[in-house]
């Protein structure tokens, strides 16, 4: 449980020196109990004091960096369990299997697949995360050969390294040192020779229990003294599987989980999940994907990765770690679109991400250069905008007038969303010497739009 | 450190509802727990899916959910034998979408006809939903209501600027009701008591906290739903128990993904199992959210979402 504001002041000095930049003990053991400042201000701490607000002010899930270099991964650090109270921190992993039992072409293909995986969407930039190799063939030399095509082919991306055969572990962990690569599956069979190869080279631990839990209790006991285990010997980078594979055990496994570690502040299972949603049926897979996503997975393990099941699996995680505060917004200014001219059309449209992609989208596939005047609505779609008082007439001649538009275009005109067509007459009144054009009313009619208006 | 299973347990109840009468009546509703958190305590019944027809052709569906009723939905009797005996539906949700004053502006009277043939073609529950125009729902509802005397129909939508006939054409003709809101948990419980200060059994009542599509204001649908379940289990707010609808398909189906095709965006992917993913993972990602009534339209989409619901009780 994380200590309260006056039990950390206990372990301090209690000297006022300042020396932490701030005024008392007392105002430094407040901020560090709403961990909006770091311990090690104080020169002055003692070693007890340190071990014992070490371990109360860590984040009650661990943060882990899984790979390294510009596609390493965060995990962990979650606070939450419904986004409606804090955003969700970092979002989950999806993972290729790929097994040492297929040949060097269909390796090779598989990484090509996880290599061209990216997609853009509401201007993010989204892939298949990481690589799982598992040695399905139960063959060291087998698994090392893939474990070398992945090395060499799949250089940058995270790799899994899947198996519960120590000699084949060490064989594939040891081609990705300095990778931050993940070595599954320690369980209590091998668990000291499993944490003494992660530690050897430096790679993450993934842990898993054996039996999986039907009542609550079961799986996720044997995970907690396995990952006490593994700590005590000295690892604490950890991923944790509580052995569950139906997806009712994985719901409430992850569940117990997250609230072990969050509610309870419960340091053994305060780590990283992964879960392995693989099925015969790509869209029954998918569909498991997705509660891992909603339900606290932190890796997602997956065994095809075709582009549509790509596509939904990443736009419902980004839905879902979305700030449910703070819209996704775009700065409010002009864009161009293709190269115009100051004969070119003039939109007008709301600073919501979503609103604006799908607009300029649009606006690019008409092919029709064009100015688009993006306004800053607090991030609200256009209708909401409009509802909430935020796109109006007023305030849309007002930015129309200020953004220095009349300078870049020779003609008047201004084409807004045909949903707010109601607008046109006030903007018209308001925008003296300007022509309202009443759009249509969704994107997908604006190349038409436009080429009839060019022509 | 053992390990002691944090359980929960709650001291509100989601109401449980019956549609339909004899032996096809169906329940959904009535658990104790967030969704599927059987460890904690009890969900009685599984959530149900209702196949989504209409009173005219589905000429404005995209071709991907059009191609599965071709041949049966130029009727809606036709098309509603089909869900029940083809498609094994246990439910069916007829749209009187054709009464639409920008579409086809069916007649009140056109549409209880409808009511009246398609119920004497099947013995499943039915769920009556209206245009969404406000204004002409409060008619269509109460003749289609009238029409469906005594079945335990669903009707809907009740919403804040017409609810009061629909409410008592309800009461009289012994429904079960729809109250739909616009994703504010606020919005949604004024709704709700509303309906009841006019006498509506708030037994009898279905939450639509207002869906939206996947990549499309998915989040807050499913925010929204979460919110409103803990609500009703965490603080026992009597007026926040009702079960909740998410009325899938009409939203997933008009999304750009749902439609474009694999020629104009490659990256996309095959456009018939792209259109499908996205039904099925807006259902399942509501069901997570808290929903026990989903009403879809394609086939494929229903069947996986089932096999998921299997796989989770
Ligand atoms: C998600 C949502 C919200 C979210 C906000 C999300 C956001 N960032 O904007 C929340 C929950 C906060 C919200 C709040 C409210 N909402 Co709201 N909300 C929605 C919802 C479900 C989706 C909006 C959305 O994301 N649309 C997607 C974007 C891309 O659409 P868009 O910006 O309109 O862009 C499209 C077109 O307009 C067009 N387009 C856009 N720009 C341009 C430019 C040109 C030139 C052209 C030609 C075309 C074009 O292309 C786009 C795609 O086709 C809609 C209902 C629905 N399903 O549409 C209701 C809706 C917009 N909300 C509504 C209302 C009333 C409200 C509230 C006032 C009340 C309430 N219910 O709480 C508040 C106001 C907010 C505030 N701060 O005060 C109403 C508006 C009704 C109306 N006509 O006035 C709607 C329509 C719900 C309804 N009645 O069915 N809402
Ligand atoms: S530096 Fe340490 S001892 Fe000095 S005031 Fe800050 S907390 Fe107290």
């Amino acid at each position: 449980m994380a200590l309260t504001g006056v039990e950390i002041f206990k372990l301090l000095p209690k000297t006022n020196c300042k020396k932490c930049g701030f005024p008392t003990c007392l105002a430094f053991a407040m901020k560090l109990a709403q961990r909006q400042a770091s311990l090690d201000l104080c020169p002055d701490v003692s070693e007890e004091a340190k071990q014992k607000l070490g371990e109360a002010s860590a984040p009650p899930v661990r943060p882990i960096t899984f790979g390294a270099g510009d596609r390493a991964i965060k995990m962990g650090e979650e606070a939450v369990l419904f986004r409606h109270d804090k955003r969700f921190v970092n979002p989950c992993a999806f993972a290729l299997e790929i097994k040492d039992t297929l040949s060097d072409a269909d390796i090779n293909s598989k990484i090509e697949e996880v290599l061209n995986s990216e997609i853009e969407r509401v201007g993010q930039k989204l892939r298949i995360d990481a690589i799982v190799l598992t040695d399905d063939s139960k063959d060291v030399g087998k698994f090392e050969t893939a474990a070398k095509i992945v090395a060499t082919k799949a250089s940058e991306v995270p790799v899994i390294i899947c198996t519960n055969n120590p000699q084949a572990a060490e064989a594939g962990v040891k081609l990705f040192v300095d990778k931050k690569p993940i070595l599954y599956e320690a369980d209590s069979a091998n668990v000291e020779s499993m944490t003494n190869i992660a530690k050897k080279y430096k790679a993450t631990l993934g842990v898993k229990a054996s039996a999986s839990s039907a009542s609550g209790g079961g799986g996720l006991d044997e995970l907690s003294a396995l990952t006490e285990k593994i700590k005590s010997l000295g690892i604490e980078d950890i991923v944790i599987d509580s052995g569950a594979r139906k997806v009712r055990d994985i719901l409430i496994d992850n569940t117990l989980i997250r609230r072990a570690s969050i509610k309870k502040n419960f340091k053994p299972l305060g780590y990283p999940v992964i879960t392995f949603a693989q099925r015969d049926d790509s869209l029954h897979e998918t569909l498991i994907g997705a509660i891992g996503v909603a339900k606290y997975s932190s890796i997602i393990v997956l065994s095809s990765i075709e582009k549509w099941k790509n596509l939904a699996l990443f736009t419902l995680r980004q839905n879902l770690y979305t700030d449910p505060q703070v819209p996704m917004q775009v700065e409010q200014k002009i864009y161009k679109i293709g190269e115009p001219t100051p004969d070119s059309p003039l939109l007008i449209t709301t600073n919501f991400s979503l609103t604006y992609f799908i607009v300029s989208g649009e606006v690019e596939n008409s092919k029709v250069p064009s100015y688009l005047a993006v306004m800053d609505c607090e991030g609200l779609s256009v209708l909401t905008a409009w509802a909430a008082g935020k796109f109006t007439a007023a305030r849309i001649a007002q930015f129309i007038r200020e953004s220095g538009v009349e300078n870049q275009i020779k003609h008047r005109e201004l084409v807004i969303p045909g949903y707010v067509a109601i607008l046109s007459g006030a903007i018209e009144d308001k925008l003296e010497g300007w022509k309202v054009i009443v759009g249509p009313r969704e994107a997908n009619g604006i190349p038409a739009f436009l080429r009839l208006r060019a022509a | 450190m053992a390990f002691t299973p944090p359980k929960e347990t709650y001291s509100g109840k989601v109401y449980s509802i019956t549609i339909g009468v004899g032996k096809r009546a169906v329940t959904f509703g009535g658990e104790n727990v967030l969704p599927f958190h059987t460890l904690e305590g009890v969900a009685p019944n599984r959530p149900v899916i209702a196949h989504e027809i209409q009173d005219v052709p589905p000429s404005d569906w995209p071709e991907n959910v059009q191609k599965p009723y071709e041949g049966a939905s130029n009727d809606p009797v036709k098309w509603a034998k089909f869900c029940q005996d083809v498609l094994k539906a246990k439910a069916i949700a007829l749209r009187l979408i054709g009464t639409h004053p920008d579409r086809e502006n069916r007649l009140p009277e056109d549409a209880a006809k409808t009511v009246r043939d398609v119920l004497s073609a099947i013995d499943v529950p039915l769920i009556i939903l209206g245009s969404n125009h406000a204004e002409k729902d409060a008619s269509v509802l109460v003749a289609a209501a009238g029409a469906a005397k005594d079945n335990n129909c669903i009707i809907g939508k009740a919403q804040e600027a017409n609810y009061k006939t629909i409410v008592a054409a309800a009461i009289a003709n012994n429904h079960k009701l729809i109250a739909m809101s616009e994703l504010d948990i606020n919005l949604s419980k004024q709704l709700n008591i509303l309906i009841t200060q006019m006498g509506f059994d708030k037994e009898r009542l279905i939450t639509d906290p207002m869906c939206s599509a996947l990549g499309y204001g998915l989040e807050y649908t499913y925010s929204v739903m979460e919110r409103i379940r803990l609500a009703a289990l965490a603080q026992n707010d009597l007026t926040m128990q009702p079960p909740m609808l998410g009325d899938i398909g009409m939203y997933v189906w008009k999304v750009k993904e749902t439609q474009a095709t694999e020629t104009d965006v490659p990256q996309w992917g095959s456009a018939e199992e792209r259109g499908i993913t996205w039904e099925a993972v807006t259902a399942i990602a509501l069901l997570i959210a808290g929903a026990e009534l989903l009403i879809m339209r394609h086939p494929k989409a229903v069947e996986a979402v089932e096999k998921v619901i299997e796989e989770l009780i």
